[in-house]
């Protein structure tokens, strides 16, 4: 039983795995200048220079290794998240995890103007987990905690606080431009250097999360069983925490703003991966990827050559899953 | 009945906030990057000021803080009427999406038509209210449940859905349109009040001399839908007509607030939960007193906003979240 399972989850994976290759070729092919196929293939094997070329390595190519990256992040996040807190609405943008990062960028910014990006990702680290404190806070305060609708409401009510302390801040020290650069700018202008600040904490965070996926699954069933299996209840919600933090701080430091991502993709690979974490992870991370390449090309082809930032496409497309759950799911949410 | 000293209180917290209010208005008129100080006050008024006085009070500081007092009010009744027919403490028209749906209508609105024709003022409540009607039906389409009904924590929840789409779709818009567009739309979106003119008052104050008297006149209908249905429809209510009616006057009031102060949340929250607090869950008696403190807090928010910074102004959406948010996590642990 156990081995027709990995063996069904062998295919699953392989088909993963292919989809992204693909969506990645597609979206280093398409775009606002007029690349080939070709020109991408020359670009990877070969050392031959010129203009297409060039733009391929040095602009495309960051961007979307970014996309893929961040992509899988928010998605293992929000998967963690969700299984964590048993709450299928939980998703990094919606509990006031990205907002928070954003209050502490406007804050950095403002206070220490020449900080470096090692600093800037330490400071989304730092906000993210402010966000995430305040909001599971407000939810602990209760006797019982909070049913998942809530905790919601809490994460929206948080947002709005700490997005108006970001646009307080930004307007006081005049630095509206930098600290929107920062929070809106989506994938525009991700560097190699960029790329080599924040991916290794997202790799580190991710794998982390492989590690512990199985005590995410008894986790996610019920936390009387996990603590009757002899599972260190705390020690593993601190990790599990920590690595929620990683991946939304490092996602945020290098694409701004990006809600619905970690709260679709779970959902997306539940009913292909079943309720076990050690495929629902690996999955997320991979369709996560593909998800924001897809939604990144669609961003930079729709309007071209002027871009549709890719936070609002993916805002757009998680309504509708939003509603779906909340149909789905109605009773026990609320 | 209402016991007689229940109303003598009722009158005298009025009484207070209409003091309260005037205060704030004058505090308003005194406070600014431009000075007017408040000893030139009376005079200018009164005609006796300079040039520049005279054009920093009467086409500047007065119609902001007319906008501000009117649309305060609507976004207090307009909150407390949702409150009402959801059943649910926390619905709020910023909350509920409502607002992002007048906001994406405007901003589709001004991606068509040019800014400065001088007729458009008078368009932007209706447009404002189509936008912000058809997500209120989207919403309460989505809430509705096959058996009970209006599910209120469901209508919440679909709006915050909402709300947090609706911004999507406005950056969306954002990004398609002209520099000098975009700057005016994320004003917008931070609850900047931009229309302080004369025009903008023209264009809302209709909706207020309409919605407002009706509401009130129907506080009595409010109380019996706050009642449970059966109850209510034993009563005589025509409860799914009552509803209605309310809920379009709800999303009229607030989209024609919005559509010229910016989207501003927390004060449809604020003002009709502190109404309550002082003296009961009586609609005829705390809806007055939720419009008074209405105006009074958006009025506040915004001079507190223009002079906290030294020149770039904060807008007053800021203010109230910074307010508002706190207070609504309070009612989460409340109930």
């Amino acid at each position: 039983m156990i081995k027709n399972a990995s063996v069904s989850f062998l295919y699953k994976f392989i088909f993963a795995v292919l989809l992204l290759i693909g969506s990645f070729f597609l979206a280093m092919a398409f775009g606002a200048a007029d690349t080939s196929v070709k020109d991408v293939w020359l670009a990877f094997t070969t050392y031959e220079a010129g203009e297409t070329i060039d733009m391929i390595r040095e602009i495309r190519l960051p961007r979307e290794i970014g996309a893929v990256f961040v992509g899988a992040a928010l998605s293992v996040a929000g998967a963690v998240m969700q299984g964590l807190t048993r709450n299928p609405l939980a998703d990094p943008g919606l509990l006031g995890l990205t907002s928070g990062a954003n209050a502490m960028l406007a804050l950095v910014i403002a206070l220490f103007p020449h900080a470096n990006y090692f600093g800037m990702t330490i400071a989304c680290f730092i906000g993210s987990a402010a966000g995430a404190l305040l909001v599971f806070g407000i939810g602990a305060m209760k006797k019982g905690g909070f049913s998942p609708f809530r905790i919601v409401l809490a994460g929206a009510a948080v947002s709005a606080f700490l997005q108006a302390v970001a646009d307080g801040i930004s307007l006081l020290f005049k630095i509206s431009k930098d600290v929107s650069m920062w929070t809106a700018g989506g994938l525009i202008g991700v560097s190699w250097k960029q790329l080599g600040v924040v991916v290794p904490f997202i790799v580190i965070g991710i794998m982390i999360s492989f590690f512990f996926s199985r005590q995410l699954t008894i986790f996610s069933l019920n936390e009387e069983i996990a603590a009757g299996l002899g599972q260190k209840i705390p020690q593993i919600k601190t990790v599990l925490f920590i690595i929620i933090i990683l991946l939304t701080g490092a996602s945020v430091a290098l694409v701004g703003n990006m809600a619905f991502i970690g709260l679709m993709v779970p959902h997306i690979v539940r009913p292909i991966a079943g309720a076990d974490y050690r495929y629902i992870l690996p999955l997320s991370a991979i369709f996560g990827a593909s998800f924001l390449l897809i939604a990144d090309t669609l961003g930079r082809t729709i309007n071209a050559p002027y871009e549709t930032p890719v936070a609002a496409i993916v805002a757009f497309l998680g309504l509708p899953f939003f509603l779906f759950i909340v149909q789905k799911r109605g009773k026990a949410i609320i | 009945m209402i016991h007689p000293s229940v109303i003598k209180k009722q009158r005298r917290i009025m009484l207070v906030l209409l003091i309260l209010n005037i205060a704030a208005i004058i505090a308003g008129l005194g406070l600014g990057t431009s000075s007017v100080s408040f000893n030139r006050l009376i005079p200018t008024i009164l005609g006796q000021g300079t040039f520049k006085e005279e054009f920093v009070l009467f086409s500047i500081r007065l119609p902001r803080i007319i906008i501000t007092l009117l649309a305060g009010m609507a976004l207090a009744v307009s909150g407390a009427i949702l409150q009402e027919i959801s059943k649910n403490d926390l619905a709020e028209p910023g909350i509920i999406g409502i607002n992002a749906g007048a906001g994406v209508a405007i901003a589709i609105f001004f991606l068509f038509f040019p800014i400065d024709s001088g007729l458009f003022v008078y368009f932007l409540p209706a447009v404002a209210f189509i936008g912000a009607f058809i997500t209120a039906v989207f919403i309460s389409f989505f809430s509705i449940d096959k058996k009970s009904g209006l599910n209120p924590n469901r209508l919440v929840l679909v709006g915050v859905g909402f709300s947090m789409a609706l911004s999507g779709a406005m950056i969306v818009i954002l990004s398609a349109a002209e520099r000098q567009k975009v700057d005016f739309i994320a004003k917008w979106l931070a609850g900047n009040i931009w229309g302080a003119d004369w025009p903008f008052i023209w264009a809302i104050l209709p909706w207020m001399i309409i919605f407002l008297p009706f509401i009130l006149v129907r506080s009595q209908r409010l109380n019996l839908l706050g009642l449970s249905d059966p109850v209510s429809i034993g009563i005589g209510l025509s409860i799914h007509k009552e509803r209605i009616i309310l809920l379009l006057s709800s999303v009229a009031l607030a989209s024609a607030a919005v559509s010229v102060t910016g989207s501003v949340a927390f004060i449809g929250l604020l003002a009709p939960h502190i109404a309550r607090g002082l003296v009961g869950p009586r609609n005829q008696l705390y809806l007055p007193i939720a419009i008074l403190l209405g105006g009074l807090l958006l009025t506040l928010a915004d001079t507190i906003g223009r002079n906290i910074a030294a020149s770039d102004a904060i807008p007053a959406g800021i203010v109230t979240a910074l307010i508002g948010a706190p207070y609504f996590v309070y009612l989460l642990l409340k109930n």
